[in-house]
Parts: C-alpha cells; sequence; structure tokens
C-alpha cells in the first residue's frame, strides 16, 4: 500500500452549474504503483478526463476539488501552494493532453517549445544544456533531433504527437498521465505511439496513467484496468481479471460490446444512455442500465471493497 | 449488366497537386446488396471517394454512372432523385442537429421535401416505423431535444432518417468513430438490418478495421489514392496479402489478451508525397520493396478466390483489370458467426 508512487483518496470534483452542483467525480479512490500503467476507461462524461485534471489540480472554475486527497510522494498535491503545484507539474508529474497534437504553438519551434517549460521551471540550466536535453527527449521519442528546428506545420500528426510527448518527458516526471493521446491516429501510428510511450516509461522508470475509452488498446498496453462510470470508481483490477472475469457487471457490458475476431457479425450493444449528473438515480447509478438490478441497487449505493486481493468493485451482487 | 453505382477510372486531383485518388474503379449492386468497406489511413482517400459517389464532388476524370447514366448528364429532376435515392450518414451526430429544433425536425423535413406520406398520420406512422427499425422507441425519443439523447441515439437516428426515404444506397462516413466504443455496436446493428432486411447496399467508410470486419462483407483498402488490397472481409482481415494490409491488421489493438500487439517493425513514415503514376504508393515504407516497385504500380493480382492484392509479390498470378474491382464484391457470403 505505501509504496504506491500516487494515491487518490476519495476525491470529489464538483462543477457548479445553473442546475445545481454536479460531482464529476464522487469519492474516487485508486493508486498508482512505480513503473504501473494504469488504464482509466469510461464512456464519455464518466469523469475519466476530470479526474486527470483534478490530479494535475488543473480543475477551472465553475469546477473545483471538493473534497479528498491526492498524495504524490509523500506530498498532498491538494493542500500545497499554487506556485508549489506549479513546480510539481512538468518536473514531478506531467499530462499529455487530449488532442495534444493541436496544442502546439504554431509560430514556434519544436525544440523551443520542449525548453520552455525548463525555463518556466527555473532549472538553472544553461541554454546549450536545455537544447541537448530537448534533443535527447526527441531521440526518445524516436524522432530525429533535427526535428526540434520544425515547426508543428511541417510535421505529420504521430509526429506532432511524439512531439507533444517529448515535452512532457523532458523533466523525467515520476507520473505521466496520456489522455486520449492516439485517439486522432490511424492504428499504425497509434502503435507506434505507444510504443514510444512504453519505451520511455521504462527508460525513466515512470508510471503511466492511460486515459481512454478503447479497451483494444486497453487490452495491449497497461497492467491494471481501473472503470468509471458516472464520476465513480466501479472496478479496478489488472487487465487478464477484467478481461476474463470481470466482477462488475457495467465492466462485463462494456468488454461483450467490444468486436473480436471470433464473433463477427454479432454485436452486444450496451442498451440505454448514461445518466445525467445533474439526475442521477439513486442508489448505485449504473441501476438504470444493469441487466442484474436488485431492489437494494435502487436504494443503497455500494462501497468500492476489495473482494479479492487487487479486485476491488463497487456492487451489491458481490456484497 | 447495369450497376447501380458505377465508378470507372476516377482519379481526383485538389488544386495545390494533392491526389487524393489515383485511378480507382469499383462498383455497387442492388441485387444481392452487401455492405463494402472502403478503409484507409487519413489521406488515403476514402472521404473523397464517398463524396464522388454521393455527387458531392466531382471526379478530376472518370465517369460516376448511376443507374447506367452518368451522373454529369443527369437532369435536375434525375438529381432530385439521385438526391432521395442515395443517402449519407456522416461522422459528427452531433453536428447534423439543429440544436433549437426537436429531432423530430430531421425526420419531418425529408417527408415533406421528398412528399413521402399522404397527410400527418401517415407521416407519423412513417417516422415511427423507420424509428423502430434502427432499434429506437419512438415514444422515447419523438418530442426531444437533441441534447437529451445520448451520441448513439443520434447517430441511429440519422440513420432512421436516412431509411425513411427508402434509400436505394447507403454511405456511411466513419458513422461510429464519434461514438463511444459501449454504443458502436448498436449502430452498427442497425446498419445491418438496413442491408439484410430493407436489402440497401451500403458504402461503410471507415479507418477502424475492427467495426469494418464486423458489419461489412467486402473491403477496399486504399492507401494514398490506390487500392492496395480488396476482396471478401473475412479473407482480406484473417489472411492479409498486402505488405501494407499486414501491417495495418498487425498494429490493430484488439480486445483480446491472446493477440499480441506489433509483431511486424514499422519502417518510419518520412512524409514524401506520394507521386503520381510513379510505383507502388507503399514502397517507402514496405519491408519487401523491390527495385520495380519503385518504377511502376503492380497490378491487382488474384491472391485468392475472393480477394487481389496490389503488390509485385504475387506476381506471376493471374491479373484482375482494375476496372473488374467491382466483379469481387459480387457475391456475398452469410456472414458466420461462431461463439
Amino acid at each position: 500500500m505505501s509504496n504506491a508512487v500516487l494515491r487518490v483518496n476519495n476525491l470529489d470534483v464538483e462543477y457548479h452549474t445553473d442546475a445545481g452542483a454536479v460531482k464529476a467525480n464522487n469519492h474516487v479512490t485508486f493508486e498508482l504503483r512505480p513503473k504501473e500503467r494504469l488504464g482509466l476507461v469510461g464512456e464519455s462524461g464518466s469523469g475519466k478526463s476530470t479526474l486527470a485534471l483534478a490530479i494535475l489540480r488543473m480543475i477551472r472554475p465553475p469546477g473545483k476539488i471538493a473534497g479528498g486527497e491526492v498524495w504524490l510522494d509523500g506530498v498532498d498535491l491538494t493542500k500545497i501552494s499554487d506556485e508549489e503545484m506549479r513546480r510539481m507539474r512538468g518536473n514531478e508529474i506531467s499530462m499529455v493532453p487530449q488532442g495534444a497534437m493541436n496544442s502546439l504553438n504554431p509560430v514556434m519551434r519544436i525544440e523551443d517549445q520542449i525548453i520552455d517549460g525548463m525555463v518556466d521551471h527555473n532549472l538553472g540550466l544553461s541554454r546549450s544544456v536545455m537544447k541537448e536535453m530537448a534533443a535527447e527527449a526527441l531521440r526518445a521519442v524516436d524522432l530525429d533531433p533535427k526535428v526540434g528546428r520544425s515547426y508543428p506545420h511541417e510535421l505529420s500528426g504521430g509526429m506532432k504527437q511524439r512531439a507533444c510527448i517529448a515535452i512532457s518527458i523532458v523533466m523525467t516526471p515520476k507520473v505521466i498521465i496520456a489522455d486520449e493521446p492516439t485517439s486522432a491516429l490511424d492504428v499504425v501510428t497509434q502503435r507506434q505511439v505507444m510504443q514510444t510511450i512504453g519505451k520511455i516509461q521504462d527508460q525513466m522508470g515512470s508510471a503511466v496513467i492511460l486515459i481512454g475509452h478503447d479497451m483494444g488498446l486497453m487490452a495491449q498496453f497497461v497492467d491494471r484496468i481501473a472503470v468509471m462510470y458516472a464520476g465513480r470508481m466501479m472496478e479496478l483490477g489488472t487487465v487478464k481479471d477484467i478481461f476474463t472475469d470481470a466482477l462488475h457487471p457495467y465492466t462485463q457490458a462494456l468488454i461483450d460490446s467490444l468486436p473480436v475476431l471470433a464473433n463477427r457479425g454479432i454485436f452486444n450493444g450496451l442498451p440505454g444512455i448514461t445518466p445525467s449528473l445533474l439526475d442521477l438515480p439513486t442508489g448505485c447509478v449504473f441501476n438504470t442500465r444493469c441487466s442484474k438490478v436488485m431492489d437494494i441497487c435502487t436504494q443503497k449505493v455500494p462501497p468500492l471493497r476489495e473482494h479479492a486481493p487487487g479486485r476491488f468493485a463497487a456492487c451489491h451482487l458481490l456484497e | 449488366m447495369t450497376h447501380l453505382l458505377d465508378l470507372r477510372n476516377i482519379t481526383k486531383r485538389f488544386k495545390g497537386g494533392t491526389v487524393a485518388l489515383d485511378n480507382v474503379s469499383m462498383w455497387v449492386d442492388d441485387e444481392n446488396p452487401s455492405i463494402i468497406a472502403v478503409a484507409g489511413e487519413s489521406g488515403s482517400g476514402k472521404t473523397t471517394l464517398g463524396l464522388i459517389a454521393m455527387n458531392f464532388l466531382e471526379p478530376t476524370s472518370g465517369e460516376v454512372l448511376y443507374k447506367g447514366k452518368e451522373l454529369k448528364h443527369f437532369s435536375s429532376q434525375e438529381l432530385f432523385d439521385f438526391r432521395k435515392e442515395v443517402q449519407a450518414v456522416f461522422q459528427d451526430p452531433f453536428a447534423a442537429y439543429n440544436p433549437f429544433y426537436r429531432v423530430d425536425h430531421i425526420l419531418e423535413v425529408p417527408v415533406a421535401n421528398f412528399k413521402l406520406a399522404k397527410g400527418r398520420a401517415q407521416a407519423k406512422e412513417q417516422i415511427e416505423k423507420a424509428l423502430e427499425s434502427v432499434g429506437l422507441r419512438p415514444n422515447e425519443i419523438l418530442g426531444r431535444f437533441p441534447h437529451q439523447l445520448s451520441g448513439g441515439q443520434r447517430q441511429r437516428l440519422v440513420v432512421a432518417r436516412a431509411l425513411l426515404l427508402r434509400p436505394k444506397l447507403l454511405v456511411a462516413d466513419e458513422p461510429v468513430s464519434m461514438v463511444d466504443a459501449s454504443l458502436r455496436a448498436t449502430i452498427l446493428e442497425a446498419l445491418r438490418t438496413l442491408n439484410v432486411d430493407y436489402q440497401i447496399p451500403i458504402l461503410y467508410i471507415t479507418h477502424d478495421l475492427t467495426t469494418a470486419y464486423h458489419v461489412s462483407d467486402h473491403i477496399l483498402i486504399l492507401y494514398k489514392g490506390s487500392v492496395m488490397e480488396a476482396g471478401d472481409v473475412e479473407t482480406v482481415i484473417t489472411n492479409p496479402q498486402h505488405p501494407y494490409t499486414q501491417l495495418l491488421i498487425d498494429s490493430i489493438p484488439w480486445p483480446d489478451l491472446s493477440r499480441q500487439w506489433g509483431q511486424q517493425e514499422i519502417v518510419a513514415v518520412d512524409g514524401e508525397a506520394a507521386a503520381i503514376g510513379q510505383g507502388c504508393k507503399f514502397a517507402s515504407r514496405c519491408p519487401h520493396v523491390m527495385d520495380k516497385c519503385r518504377q511502376s504500380a503492380p497490378p491487382l493480382y488474384q491472391v485468392g478466390e475472393n480477394a487481389v492484392a496490389s503488390c509485385y509479390l504475387y506476381e506471376g498470378k493471374s491479373v484482375l483489370p482494375g476496372e473488374e474491382l467491382g466483379t469481387l464484391f459480387a457475391t456475398k457470403k452469410p456472414v458466420t458467426a461462431t461463439g
């Protein structure tokens, strides 16, 4: 337990809307082990990107962290000052945002964009050292250091995405959060980018949180999977446990909806829609779509509990 | 024999010289209609092919025939009928709606525009029937605003709208790529229903080979505007012959722990634009590249009973003329689902 590099404890994130406060993250708890690859999956609106932003304390009004703790190596990120948090970002924990390749500055050379963060962090390094680090980061993501002299429009989508990864790893953070880093890329480039992330992770010994809804990518890349639904953590387990023996009916429905080679032409959609966060059902948030719903599910929220070593789930069926 | 839609030697060159399609031919029949997937990565020309098939774009050279007549010679009445008979489902289920109107609007407008119904009662009946055939319950959908529906429901509603018009052909361009994975199955199922129950051929344009494999009967793989491989989907996906297709299929992250991802080395993409008529488009990335690959583009070699690959590795096998590509899509094997 104690050796986790990142520990999130009962994290609540609220967005204030005209219709009232909604909880985009509701008592989210999990931990990330050193060098681990954790997949965070869920449908749109499940709160997975909110969780990433909350960990980095980048939730903006009308959203706010309403409770809970985020421990990174013995420091509770929710308690430190803004300035201290700013120093943490990039240095200790970094993010490859969604659609990262469109977040590059179009009028700045790639290498300057990599150096920018280091300059901001006052690392006290000379420009030539930082340039060498930038070149090293580019090499780490399998780009020719010459690419550093290019502008974003001169690069392909996959190259831009890898340049963004270079920016996020140049200060060797302990934790890298990648929010759908390959959603706009074709399968070949996707594989290249993911292999790059895996390789640099091995070299630097960082832990990675991969956010996405592509279970195929998760099966191929991560060690453990955390399943979110309507702001809550539903299940957490190793990729093997999740795929072969999911505990939660939601996880099982997600797995069943996936196209696999053997089941050509068989479609198992998940009926119904994600409930609005403004109007959540009482009890278990999944009870409106669950095929195994019981009376208690509409009355009481099931707790997230460890049902077997390392296997967490929140479901009354298991109680 | 007259084909429903016949694309002959289509080349599309955009201003600035980008060649989106390089002499591609195929056809779609309404007899024994099938779902044909047009697959490729961004820049492969798959969307351009769909736009040309729907007469939203004119090819630079080549002919598009609908029911045996060239589109550019169509009268305005014929074009009106063409618009009704060839329907589209696009990628973004959010952009298709006007947020200020109830979703009924998107169904009522075509009914009025194409005079499909005599009176309101009949219109309502048709609308409800169309909704039911895509697996939506009319009382849960009608009267709502777009934001009250999920992406999957919205996309199925677009399919229902297309169905309302009793189309002869449906062009679906990335219909599930913006929808959550858990809802994709319902849309694919709706497309399948349209094809089987209403006997409508579908051009399914996608970059996602897993959904293509599941929903379609045939597949056409494009790379930089040229056909790399084509044929029966089962054959092509489970036993790819072209090095590009092999790379694609090897890179699919299957949600299956027993299938390991990425055995094949990826040769770096060097960003160079494909030159027209100068050899195989894939030569610069191909692990098996030979001298002749860079000199002239390989023809379509018959690599299986129902599959062709444009690759010199299969030189010596019989050649299918590019214009005859459509013959591959004529026979439809029943979907053999196991498990």
